[in-house]
C-alpha cells in the first residue's frame, strides 16, 4: 500500500509562479485534445473551430467582450474577497439580485423614460449585488457560520426568485404566457459601443474600468494593504489594528456590488429583460477567472476573455461538430483543476510513502498521522 | 546494545555539510559523540546548530559528508530511521495535542499499535525511574510546559534511545525545575547513554556536559571541555569577539514620577479551556523606568500582552491607563495614537506579515500614528516614504538582510527582531511593551535591542518587558515582577531581587508569602 504525502517547498518558484496560469493552459489544451480524439473528433479540427474561429471577425469580437465583461467584473470583485481569504462563493446569486433589483425601474415604471434611469438601473443593481451580499457577511460575523456554504445556498434562493418573479408578479402581460417582463425601453437598455460594428455594451468598459480601480486599491492603498495583510496573516492583521468582520463586510459589499452591477449590465445589455435564466453560470466561472488571473486585476482581463472564449468555442462545436456545448464546462473544471494543481505543486512537491505490509494496524493510524505533521 | 563496546565512538559526523541556495548552513562539520557522555553543541542563532541536528535526526539530508554509528557508516533518511538507529529527540517547541492525555500522546507517536493502558503503564513506571514523576492519564491541556517537556522526554525514552538529543531544553523551565532536569540527564548519563546538549546558557553547560563542540557562521570553531573554559571565553568562541556589556544606569527618584502605563485589576476570563485567565493584575510602569515580567511560558503572559495592548479589549476601561488616560475599551490603534507601542512575542504572523516586505511591515504597526507622513490623501501608501523610513530603521539596528527591502521571513530570527523593535523605537514611543524582547536573537544582537530598551527609558519614556529569560530581566530591569497562573508579584526592587527569589515566585510560590519572605529575610 502506498500513500501520497504533499511536504511543502522550503523556497516557492518565481518563475513557475508565474508561469503557472500557461502550463495550466497547456496542459487543459493537452487533456482536451485527447478528450476531443476519445470523442471521435481529429483535435486540430476541433480547436480550429473552439478556439480560432469564434475569434476570426470583426463582430465576434464584439460576442467575446460581451461574455467577458460580466467574467471580469464579478472576479476583479471576487480576487479581492479570495486576497482578504473570504470564500464568496455566491457571486452568481449577487449577480442575479443585481439584474432583479436593477430592473425595478424598467419593469414597474416602464413610462419612466430619462437619462437618469440607465444611472439608477446601474445604482440599483450594485444595491441589489451588494445587499444580497451582506447576507453571508452578517452570518459569519454575528454567528460564525462557513461562507461557503451561506453564499453558495444564497445562489438557488436567488435563482428560484427569479424564475418566481418571471412566471408570477412581474410577468409581462402581453407576452403570451411566456415567463418573462416587458422589453425595457430604449432609455434602460446599455447602450452599444460601437453600433454599425458589433453588438458589444459599455459593460465591458465598466469591466475594464474596475479593473484598473481594483489594482490600485490594491496595490496602492492603505485598504488594499489592510485586504492583503489580513489575508496573509490574520494575526499580524489585528495587530495592526485591522477589523476582521470589517473586512468580511468590505469584502462582500464590495464583490457583491460589482456582481450586481455585472448583473444589470447583462440584463439590460445583452438580454433587454428579465427571463427565467439570465447567467450561463458567470458567477462560478468567475471563480476560475480570478484564480486564473492570479487574483491580480489585471491578469484577470485576460483570463476573462480566455474563458470566453470558452463559452463561445463550446457555442461553435456543437453547431459545427454536433458535440454537447457542455464541453465548455470541461474545459473551464479542466482549467481550474490545472491551475490549482499546478499551484498546488509550486508550493509543495509530492511524496510517495510505502507502508510496510506485515504492518497492517498502521493504516489505522493514517489518519491520526498527518494531523500530527501539521501540528509541527 | 553492548555487541560494540570497542575503543569506537558512538557517533562520528565528518565533514557534514547542507547547504541552501548560497548560504552554507554547515560546513564540513566534524564531531565525535563518546558513549556516556553529555556533549554540549554551543553556537550563536543561525550558527547552524538546528541545522546539524536536522540532519541527524533525519528531517534534512546532507549534500556531503558521513555519519557513522557505532563505527558503520549510516544514512538516515528519516526521522523514523533515526529512532531506528536509537537516536531520539526532544524539541524545543512541543508537538503535544493540549485535548489528549499524555499517554495517547505518546501512543500516536510510537505508532506500534500497543494498547494505551500498557504504554501508560510503561510510561509511569519510566517517569518515576528517572525522577519525572508524570500521570499519564493526565489531559495535556491542564499541565505545565516542565511536565509537557516530560511527557516529551518520555516519549523519546521510551523508544530506548542510546543519544539523545535536546534542543534547549531549560529555556521553559524554572531554575527548581532545570535543576530536576540536570539529575535525569545525570542518571542518563551513568546507564551509558549519550546525550547532545543544545543551549545557549553558559552556566549550565558548564555544569554538566563533559565536552563541547562550538559551531560559528556553519563551521566548527572549536572543541572544548567546558569545565575549563568560563563563560566569558565559552561566549568569545561562539561570538568570534567579546559582546559588549549591556549598560544600566540607575535611575534616581523614580517613586516621584509620573505613571505613563497603569494596569488596575486586569481581570479576564479564559477565552478557550487552553488559555489562562488573568487575575487582578495590578502594576505602574513609570518614566524613565524598566519593569521586567518573569514567568515560566504559558503562565498569561501572551494573555496578558494581548490586553495590554489592545489585541483584545477590556469591559473596564480604567483596566489599562496610557498616559493618564482610560485605555481598556480603545483598540490596538487608539492606544497606538495614546503613544503606546508593541512588540509581540511571535515575530512571523504576528508581528510581522512573512510574505510581505520590511517596507511594509513597517507601515503594519505605524499606519495609524504615522498617517500623515505614510498614508496621502484617499488612502494611498506613499511608498517612497515608508522605504525610506524602512532604511532608517534598518540602519539604526543595524539590521542584515540580503536585498534593500527583503520579504519578512527572508530574514534571520534576530534580523527580523532588530527591525521590529527598532520600528516601535523610531516611533519614540513614550509606553513600549515588549513581549520576548530578543527570543532565539543572538549574543550581539540581544545586547543591541536591551541598549536600546534601556535608553528609551532613560529618555523618559515607560518599557515593560514580558521575557522568559531571567539573564535578560535582571540585566536591563529596575524591578521585576513574577506572572504565575494569571497572577502577577509586585515588582522587586532589582536590588532586592535574586535568581533564588524569583525562581521560587516562578515555581507558584504565593505572592503574598514571598513578599513576607522577602522582609523577613
Amino acid at each position: 500500500m502506498m500513500r501520497l504525502e504533499l511536504v511543502k517547498r522550503p523556497q516557492r518558484s518565481a518563475l513557475f509562479s508565474a508561469l503557472s496560469p500557461f502550463l495550466a493552459f497547456a496542459l487543459t489544451i493537452i487533456a482536451g485534445a485527447i478528450m476531443f480524439a476519445l470523442l471521435g473528433v481529429n483535435p486540430l479540427t476541433a480547436f480550429r473551430i473552439y478556439f480560432i474561429e469564434p475569434v476570426s471577425q470583426v463582430w465576434q469580437l464584439h460576442e467575446l467582450a460581451i461574455k467577458a465583461a460580466p467574467l471580469i467584473l464579478i472576479a476583479v470583485g471576487l480576487s479581492v474577497c479570495y486576497k482578504a481569504n473570504i470564500w464568496n462563493i455566491g457571486a452568481e446569486g449577487q449577480f442575479i439580485l443585481g439584474g432583479i433589483v436593477g430592473s425595478i425601474i424598467p419593469v414597474l415604471f416602464p413610462q419612466f423614460e430619462s437619462p437618469l434611469v440607465l444611472p439608477l438601473m446601474l445604482l440599483l443593481g450594485m444595491v441589489g449585488g451588494a445587499a444580497y451580499a451582506a447576507i453571508p457577511a452578517l452570518l459569519k460575523t454575528r454567528f460564525g457560520t462557513n461562507e461557503i456554504l451561506t453564499s453558495l445556498m444564497l445562489v438557488y434562493v436567488a435563482q428560484l426568485f427569479l424564475d418566481w418573479l418571471v412566471r408570477g408578479p412581474w410577468r409581462d402581460p402581453q407576452g403570451h404566457g411566456f415567463p418573462q417582463t416587458i422589453q425595457f425601453n430604449d432609455s434602460a437598455v446599455l447602450p452599444e459601443l460601437m453600433p454599425d460594428a458589433g453588438r458589444a455594451n459599455w459593460g465591458f468598459v465598466f469591466a475594464l474600468v474596475a479593473a484598473v480601480l481594483v489594482w490600485i486599491l490594491m496595490s496602492r492603498m492603505l485598504k488594499g494593504f489592510e485586504v492583503r495583510v489580513l489575508g496573509s496573516s490574520p494575526r499580524a492583521g489585528r495587530f495592526a489594528g485591522f477589523g476582521l468582520n470589517r473586512m468580511v463586510f468590505f469584502a462582500f459589499l464590495l464583490s457583491g456590488a460589482l456582481a450586481g452591477l455585472a448583473g444589470i449590465s447583462e440584463v439590460s445589455g445583452a438580454i433587454g429583460q428579465l427571463q427565467p435564466v439570465i447567467s450561463p453560470g458567470y458567477g462560478f466561472t468567475a471563480i476560475i477567472v480570478a484564480f486564473l488571473g492570479r487574483l491580480n486585476p489585471l491578469g484577470i482581463v485576460a483570463a476573462g476573455l480566455v474563458l470566453a472564449l470558452t463559452y463561445l468555442g463550446g457555442e461553435a462545436v456543437q453547431s459545427a461538430l454536433g458535440i454537447s456545448d457542455k464541453v465548455a464546462r470541461v474545459f473551464q473544471g479542466m482549467l481550474l483543476f490545472f491551475v490549482l494543481g499546478c499551484d498546488t505543486l509550486i508550493h509543495y512537491r509530492i511524496r510517495l510513502i510505502g507502508l510496510a505490509l506485515t504492518k497492517p494496524e498502521s493504516a489505522a493510524k493514517l489518519e491520526a498521522a498527518p494531523k500530527l505533521k501539521e501540528a509541527r | 546494545m553492548s555487541a560494540n563496546q570497542d575503543g569506537t565512538n558512538l557517533l562520528e559526523v565528518r565533514g557534514l555539510t547542507k547547504i541552501f541556495g548560497t548560504l552554507t548552513a554547515c560546513d564540513h562539520i566534524d564531531l565525535d559523540i563518546a558513549r556516556g557522555e553529555i556533549h554540549a553543541l554551543l553556537g550563536e542563532n543561525g550558527a547552524g546548530k538546528s541545522t546539524l541536528v536536522k540532519m541527524l535526526f533525519g528531517s534534512l539530508e546532507p549534500n556531503s559528508g558521513e555519519i557513522f554509528w557505532n563505527g558503520q557508516a549510516v544514512r538516515i533518511s528519516s526521522p523514523g530511521a533515526a529512532k531506528k538507529l536509537g537516536i531520539g529527540m526532544v524539541f524545543q517547541h512541543f508537538s503535544l495535542f493540549e485535548a489528549l492525555t499524555a499517554a495517547e500522546n505518546i501512543a500516536l507517536s510510537l505508532d506500534d499499535g500497543s494498547p494505551i493502558s500498557s504504554i501508560a503503564a510503561k510510561a509511569r513506571a519510566l517517569s518515576y525511574s528517572y525522577g519525572l514523576p508524570l500521570d499519564p492519564e493526565s489531559l495535556v491541556g491542564d499541565l505545565s510546559v516542565g511536565e509537557r517537556q516530560r511527557i516529551e522526554i518520555i516519549r523519546c525514552l521510551l523508544q530506548t534511545p542510546q543519544l539523545i538529543i535536546l534542543d534547549e531544553p531549560t529555556s521553559v523551565l524554572t531554575p527548581q525545575e532545570a535543576d530536576k532536569l540536570f539529575e535525569t540527564l545525570e542518571r542518563l548519563r551513568s546507564e551509558g547513554k549519550s546525550i547532545l546538549y543544545i543551549s545557549h546558557r553558559l552556566e549550565e553547560v558548564k555544569r554538566i556536559c563533559d565536552r563541547a563542540t562550538v559551531l560559528r557562521h556553519g563551521k566548527v570553531v572549536g572543541h572544548c571541555n567546558p569545565r575549563e573554559e568560563t563563560a566569558s571565553s565559552l561566549a568569545r568562541m561562539m561570538v568570534g569577539n567579546e559582546v559588549q556589556a549591556v549598560v544600566r544606569a540607575p535611575v534616581e527618584g523614580i517613586d516621584k514620577a509620573q505613571p505613563l502605563l497603569e494596569i488596575r485589576n486586569l481581570t479576564r476570563k479564559p477565552a478557550t479551556p487552553f488559555s489562562i485567565p488573568l487575575k487582578g493584575i495590578s502594576l505602574n510602569v513609570r518614566a524613565g523606568e524598566v519593569i521586567g515580567i518573569a514567568g515560566v511560558a504559558g503562565n498569561g503572559q501572551g494573555e496578558f500582552f494581548e490586553s495590554v495592548s489592545g489585541e483584545v479589549l477590556q469591559q473596564d476601561a480604567a483596566s489599562v491607563r496610557i498616559r493618564g488616560k482610560d485605555a481598556g475599551g480603545l483598540t490596538i490603534t487608539g492606544r497606538r495614537l495614546l503613544g503606546a507601542a508593541f512588540v509581540p512575542e511571535e515575530r512571523l504572523g504576528h508581528g510581522a506579515a512573512p510574505r510581505m516586505k520590511l517596507s511594509e511591515n513597517l507601515l503594519l504597526s505605524r499606519h495609524a500614528t504615522d498617517g500623515k507622513a505614510f498614508v496621502g490623501a484617499g488612502g494611498m501608501v506613499k511608498s517612497a516614504a515608508i522605504y525610506s523610513a524602512a532604511q532608517r530603521i534598518i540602519v539604526a539596528m543595524d539590521v542584515r538582510k540580503s536585498a534593500p527591502d527583503p520579504e519578512a521571513a527572508a530574514l534571520s530570527g534576530g534580523n527580523l527582531q532588530k527591525f521590529i523593535v527598532g520600528r516601535e523605537l523610531d516611533r519614540r514611543p513614550s509606553v513600549m511593551v515588549v513581549n520576548q524582547p530578543t527570543w532565539g536573537v543572538d549574543a550581539g544582537a540581544a545586547a543591541h535591542i536591551r541598549q536600546a530598551l534601556i535608553e528609551l527609558s532613560r529618555s523618559g519614556s515607560a518599557v515593560l518587558v514580558i521575557s522568559q529569560d531571567l539573564d535578560e530581566l535582571f540585566e536591563i530591569s529596575d524591578a521585576i515582577a513574577v506572572m504565575h497562573n494569571g497572577e502577577l508579584s509586585k515588582p522587586l526592587p532589582i536590588a532586592e531581587a535574586t535568581f533564588e527569589k524569583v525562581g521560587l515566585l516562578m515555581g507558584g510560590a504565593e505572592p503574598g508569602h514571598a513578599e513576607h519572605t522577602l522582609e523577613t529575610a
